[in-house]
């Protein structure tokens, strides 16, 4: 296989966990609140889900109970900042360490264990398609989930009365609570999406694309996710475009390989972080541009 | 009456920590009345409307609709009963379009909403179009958004909190057929307003607040605006005593060939605005909001930049290029029309706000904020402008509409401006304030100020102003001098009968 076949094989699976991260904060941004703590509700959801699979085998029970973890933590945010209007930024923060600490616990007897993953899925005709067919658009069922969802939710948001109370509660809680909308249980909704949506992230880097348990495997991708809600200004097609990148960029080797450079891989691996960081630092100066 | 009334409030009362604003109030609504509400600013208007509505709880007290006690703990409650509210403050959301706002509370697809929009605008007068986005809307224009989306509710109860606040004169005579109509179909209709006219000629009803009592219940067509007034403040009103203008000295502020293309589809194209504003006077801007007016403000206040630098002049410097704060530094003040958002941050205490402009008034000290300076300044335009409020320390939010506009015209005033661009001074202000306000900005341009004043109100302009242009279509009228024009001859330039 060629580095591009690769790439074209990889990317989906690659940038799945960052796609699903992003989604739910990007709901939760919506509605007018911030959620910090992406990398932690990843994590402790990435850790139950590998010790479910690891011990049932079941991949369903695996991604379900990893969102109600992840939701359970989320709701914990949600009690700090709604409940008794602590600082959003301060109580995200919080809950991402305990999400990390609390995987760091119970995966702490599964270190270097491994699982099966899941399956690619042959469809007919599909993968008889040259060059894509074999590696594109061969992909596991998740994958095949989030395309899917990635487009409900885009109609969902654009096209639903549902989405236009999104819109509305994060532009003017106020006037929403005013004309008779339940602001509080919407931005409780939408926190518990979010948190779900981080713990199915973490279940299938855990669980699927890299079925083996290591300590600190979200490795930063819940910052990147929460860049990536930025870099998307809050619309679903965008962010769905750059988790794709992402996703690319972070194959690393693979794409060096595919472009025909030969950049260190230490230099490679590092490159989403850094574009991560140049990324914030144009869109912001970009915004306050605008003021 | 032997119908119970629609509503009744028996011994409702409410409290904002420190500040009493509704006491054992009483008051019975009858349908196909038209009952006003009216109140110096702070008396506690919009808290007795909210309470109806279910936006805030009584901490005591009862609420009957026909007869029946109700509880209205949010306003879907109200909503179900049949009551639908207009608020002071509007409620709407300004990133979406008109349909997208009218959807949020009116079921149905939204071509059918955009027609329904259509037809009750041409019924009614209050055309807008139902596909704009609300950023892009005069205050005016948010209005009748705000009552179509109301009236489309078909409620037996409609609350208005001073509708007519912003609505040009023709409107607002449109606006009250419609009350009629909508009163004749058996609807009926708490109003607020501080306009006793509006109140004289409309109502039917009136309960008059004081300090958060009800201090009386009239039949306001048997009374005069005057009479109506004391019951108000409680006391006689203060008689305006007017001196003439002196002599206007130099130039401050000139617009040359002022031309600037309209942002979007639904703004207003400026074209070739010339006007002059010299020291010791007060020039008017006339119209009907949505002509231009917010266009013409952001321009001259720098938050849009003129296409030429010359095309603005302030103390003689061509500013068209500056941003807002190096005019400011030229010794120009501006009050906007909105007050929250704009002239305001309603989260941020007063005396924070005051820190928004008046930061060069030694309030800072090596990048520091000198909270004693700030506190200090804040505590004065709170004494000197009458502003009704705990001290410093309030939230701008949590303001009666009135007084929050007498706090942001008191600390532009405070900054002793040489140039100062004032919009709808006396938007929603009570009759006693806004005579204290006119008389500040006499008592201005009398000690040299140069003022130019955007404003709906006729009256007020030919108060105040000694010279009057007429904005319509983004053209600006030529100079005419208020002691020599009449209203009619204003009236055919507003709407373009006369150029
Ligand atoms: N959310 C709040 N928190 C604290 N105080 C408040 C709040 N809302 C209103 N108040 C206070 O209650 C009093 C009554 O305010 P209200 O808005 O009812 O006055 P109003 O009669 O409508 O005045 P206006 O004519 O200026 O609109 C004021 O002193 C105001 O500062
Ligand atoms: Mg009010």
């Amino acid at each position: 296989m060629s580095g591009l076949e690769f790439l074209l094989a990889g990317t989906l699976a690659a940038s799945l966990p960052l796609l699903l991260a992003a989604l739910g904060e990007m709901v939760v941004e919506k509605t007018g609140l911030l959620n910090l703590g992406l990398e932690g509700m990843m994590a402790i959801g990435a850790a139950i889900a590998f010790i479910c699979v690891f011990h049932t085998g079941s991949h369903v029970l695996g991604f379900a109970a990893a969102a109600l973890i992840s939701t359970a933590v989320a709701m914990l945010f949600a009690i700090l900042v709604i409940g008794v209007k602590a600082n959003e930024v301060a109580s995200g923060l919080a809950i991402g360490v305990l999400g990390l600490g609390l995987s760091a616990l119970f995966g702490k007897s599964y270190e270097s264990r491994t699982i099966s993953g899941l399956p690619k899925i042959d469809i007919p005709v599909l993968s008889d398609i040259p060059l894509i067919g074999p590696t594109l658009l061969t992909q596991d069922i998740v994958v095949w989930l989030a395309v899917l969802g990635t487009i409900a939710l885009w109609w969902v948001l654009n096209r639903t009365k549902l989405g236009l109370i999104i819109a509305a509660v994060g532009e003017n809680a106020d006037a929403a609570r005013s004309i008779g909308y339940p602001v509080v249980l919407i931005r409780l909704c939408a926190v518990a999406f979010g948190g779900a949506m981080c713990g199915l992230a973490g279940a299938y880097a855990s669980t699927v694309y890299t079925p083996l348990w290591a300590d600190g495997m979200i490795a930063g991708r819940g910052w990147i996710a929460l860049a990536l809600v930025v870099f998307g200004t809050w619309q679903t097609g965008r962010v769905a475009f750059g988790a794709l990148l992402f996703g690319i960029l972070s194959l690393g080797e693979l794409t060096a390989q595919a472009m025909g450079v030969g950049l260190p891989s230490q230099v490679l691996s590092s490159l989403p972080y850094l574009v991560t960081i140049l990324m914030l630092v144009v869109i912001s100066r970009r915004r306050s541009g605008l003021v | 009456m032997s119908q119970p009334a629609l509503l009744r409030l028996s011994k409702v009362s409410k409290r904002y920590g420190t500040v009493q604003a509704n006491k054992e109030i009483d008051l019975e609504v009858h349908s196909g009345s038209i009952h006003a509400v009216l109140g110096e600013n702070g008396a506690g208007k919009s808290t007795l409307m909210k309470l109806i509505y279910g936006v805030e709880q009584p901490d005591a007290g009862h609420i009957y609709w026909n007869g029946q006690e109700v509880h209205l703990a949010r306003p879907s409650d109200a909503q179900v009963l049949g009551i639908g509210m207009v608020f002071q403050h509007f409620s709407l959301f300004e990133t979406l379009s008109v349909v997208q706002n009218v959807s949020l509370m009116i079921p149905g697809k939204p071509a059918e909403l955009a027609q329904q929009i259509a037809d009750l605008g041409d019924q009614f007068g209050l055309s807008v179009d139902p596909h704009a986005m609300v950023h892009r809307l005069s205050v005016g224009e948010r209005q009748r958004v705000e009552i179509i989306r109301c009236l489309l509710l078909n409620p037996k109860l409609l609350i208005l909190d001073e509708p007519t606040s912003v609505l040009p004169p023709q409107s607002v005579r449109r606006l009250f057929e419609t009350l009629r109509k909508l009163q004749a179909d058996g609807m009926a209709i708490l109003f607020i307003s501080h306009k006793l006219d509006e109140i004289r000629e409309l109502c039917d009803t009136a309960s008059v607040l004081r300090g958060g009592e009800v201090t009386g219940r009239v039949d306001p067509r048997e009374h005069d605006a005057r009479s109506l007034a004391q019951l108000m403040i409680g006391r006689e009103m203060p008689n305006v005593a007017h001196v003439a203008p002196r002599p206007p000295g130099e130039e401050r502020l000139r617009l040359n060939a002022l031309s600037h293309p309209r942002a979007s589809r639904f703004g207003t194209t400026l074209e070739g605005i010339d006007l002059k504003l010299r020291s010791g006077e007060i020039v008017g801007i006339a119209g009907i909001s949505g002509n231009g007016q917010q266009e013409l403000a952001a321009l001259i206040s720098g938050e849009t930049r003129a296409q030429e630098p010359g095309m603005i002049e302030i103390m003689g410097k061509k500013v068209g290029h500056l941003g807002p704060m190096a005019r400011r530094k030229l010794g120009f003040a501006f009050v906007p029309e909105e007050r929250l958002g704009r002239g305001a941050v309603p989260e941020m205490s007063l005396a924070d706000n005051s820190l928004l402009t008046a930061h060069g008034r030694s309030m800072l000290s090596r990048g520091f904020i000198r909270r004693s300076v700030e506190r200090a300044f804040t505590r004065e335009c709170i004494e000197t402008f009458d502003v009704r409020t705990p001290g410093p320390d309030a939230e701008a939010g949590a303001m009666s509409g009135g007084n929050l506009q007498k706090f942001i015209l008191g600390r532009e005033i405070m900054l002793n401006p040489d140039v100062m661009l004032v919009s709808q001074p006396t938007w929603g202000v009570d009759i006693g304030a806004a005579t204290a306000i006119r008389r500040r900005l006499l008592d201005m341009r009398d000690q040299g100020c140069a003022i130019l004043v955007i404003s709906e109100e006729m009256d007020e302009l030919f108060e105040i102003c000694s010279k009057l242009h007429v904005l319509h279509k983004g053209h600006l009228s030529p100079a005419l001098d208020a002691a020599e024009t009449t209203p009619q001859e204003i009236g055919r330039y507003m709407i373009g009968a006369a150029t």
